[in-house]
């Protein structure tokens, strides 16, 4: 794992390197023009944040049910890479609906539910700051819970919101890529999901060395 | 066992309740207090806007919901009767069922004063399919209850557990308020929505199995020290 | 979340249209710039992961020179 953060760190490097050229060549989306190439990075934070969620969801599970430590440090090392892209997409996505759609924020579905899942994430990291002693557990739960509802949210906030008449056209790029905006977008994708990697690793490791700090401490009381 | 011990603590619960009625009494009177504020906020010329009365309703459950919850384990943890418990030979998920219950009786209790106060204050048709809305009440109850018990529970030990339990419910609660206001509000729409309502009430429930479910799997491991 | 709180105080957008307009029929003075937002946007993309990897860094070096004191301290009590 170690050995792997190098050569990841430079192809990530390159990748974001190209991308601002790449995304530039794309060409211009029919109605919004300049604005969409937000586009190009808000999609794969999102990408990021879920992938965020599952390694969160999973680890949350080990830690609760095997006890395993190394589990927990990937379950708080996700929850704050979770906080961090999803901050990323929660800032993106409202510059991009003020041009597009003219107001800053619209209770839009995926913004939404993007939002509740922040902020569930948000309540891991303050429970395991403020929770106390035994919070790890605490938190996980939280994840747990967390992963297990996003379902619902989007299905209940996509009915709540689909029942008022929509006010803008979303455009469904994702659904009809055409051939011009696939590429850059899956570059994007290909280096947010890296970076995620990267920066997953560079967390744990501040974990692994948090916890041998303790150890150290325990050690040493005797 | 399990069912034994559920409706033994159940049992303890209400008893213990019924000598005082200080956290019913104390949680109603928040309740209609919340309503209250709710009212003057929203009410403009004597008339609300349309929908406020669902809204009013579960926003003021969630919130009494959430004081009695922690108020109920604040009981726990001054008399330390939830370590006694835990070191009782019964089964760890029945005395989660026992405490979730004892939390539906007293949410029903505030229910019971709120319905009929909302449909009074706002003229709002509550019993126009009394069933349903019954139905609803008890679904939506039980989700917010069944998260609510289990963080309640888990935050027993923490020192902040007061602010963190809203923290923690609140984004977890949210499709169940959603679901709760949109489908009581079908119920209320003049002619009656009864499609809507029931879609509504079909997301509440598979809710309610989620909710039940994870907190019955978790709560062993997170009791264990 | 600042961010947000100061464009909801002082970059209130006009009143909103009730059905969708298409970018070429509206008033010249209906329309904002794109590159201001597309740039804070990237920007804030940046600030962001710079921010977060600056405050690990930050916290592993605190680790790091926690554990040499402690080590240090160690080898002194064996002695």
């Amino acid at each position: 794992m170690r050995k792997a953060f190098a050569p990841l760190a430079v192809v990530t490097g390159l990748l974001f390197a190209i991308a601002p050229f790449v995304i530039a060549n794309a060409p211009y989306e029919q109605t919004m023009l300049l604005i969409q190439k937000i586009f190009y990075f808000h999609v794969p934070s999102w990408v990021a944040m879920y992938c965020g969620l599952i390694v969160a969801a999973i680890a949350s599970i080990l830690y609760l049910f095997k006890g395993s430590k190394a589990a927990d440090r990937y379950a708080v090392s996700a929850a704050e890479l979770i906080v961090v892209f999803g901050l990323n997409g929660l800032i993106s996505g409202p510059l991009w609906a003020r041009k597009a759609w003219g107001v800053w924020w619209q209770w839009d579905v995926k913004l939404t539910s993007a939002l509740l899942l922040w902020l569930m994430f948000v309540a891991y990291l303050l429970v395991r700051k403020y929770g106390g002693p035994g919070s790890e557990k605490l938190a996980a739960v939280v994840a747990i819970f967390g992963a297990a509802v996003s379902p619902f949210v989007y299905v209940s906030v996509n009915i709540w919101r689909t029942m008022h008449p929509k006010t803008s056209v979303v455009p469904d790029i994702i659904k009809n890529p055409t051939t011009g905006f696939a590429g850059p977008l899956l570059l994007s994708m290909l280096a947010f999901v890296l970076l995620f990697c990267l920066l997953l690793m560079l967390r744990v490791r501040l974990a692994e060395r948090q916890d041998a700090l303790d150890e150290l401490y325990l050690a040493y009381e005797d | 066992m399990f069912v034994r011990t559920a409706i033994l603590v159940l049992k303890k619960d209400l008893a213990i309740e019924v000598k005082t009625l200080e956290i019913v009494m104390t949680t109603l009177f928040f309740a209609v207090a919340c309503v209250l504020v709710f009212s003057f906020a929203f009410v403009r010329e004597g008339q609300a806007p349309p929908d406020a009365a669902p809204a009013i309703l579960w926003i003021a459950v969630a919130f009494s919901g959430t004081l009695a919850l922690g108020r109920t384990f604040e009981r726990e943890r001054y008399s330390e009767t939830l370590r006694a418990l835990l070191l009782a030979p019964a089964p760890r998920p029945a005395l989660y069922v026992g405490k979730l219950l004892g939390m539906i009786v007293l949410l029903a209790l505030d229910e019971l004063v709120l319905v009929p106060l909302i449909a009074f204050l706002f003229g709002a048709p509550m019993f126009a399919r009394p069933l349903f809305l019954l139905l609803f009440l008890a679904a939506g109850t039980l989700a917010f209850a069944a998260v609510g018990t289990l963080f309640a529970a888990m935050l027993i030990r923490s020192r902040t557990r007061d602010v963190l339990l809203p923290i923690l419910l609140y984004p977890i609660t949210v499709p169940v308020i959603i679901c709760g206001v949109r489908g009581t509000a079908a119920l209320l729409s003049s002619p009656v929505d009864e499609p809507t309502a029931t879609m509504w009430l079909a997301i509440l429930i598979a809710m309610d199995v989620v909710f039940v479910t994870l907190s019955l799997w978790t709560f062993e491991p997170l009791m264990s020290e | 979340m600042i961010f947000q709180l100061f464009v909801a105080l002082f970059m209130q957008p006009p009143a909103g249209q009730s059905e969708f307009v298409p970018l070429s029929q509206l008033p010249e003075s209906e329309k904002l710039p794109a590159a201001p937002l597309l740039v804070i946007a990237y920007a804030v993309f940046l600030v962001l992961m710079v921010f977060y990897v600056w405050t690990v860094w930050r916290r592993l070096n605190k680790v790091e020179a926690d554990m040499r004191t402690l080590e240090q301290r160690g080898m002194k009590n064996a002695r």
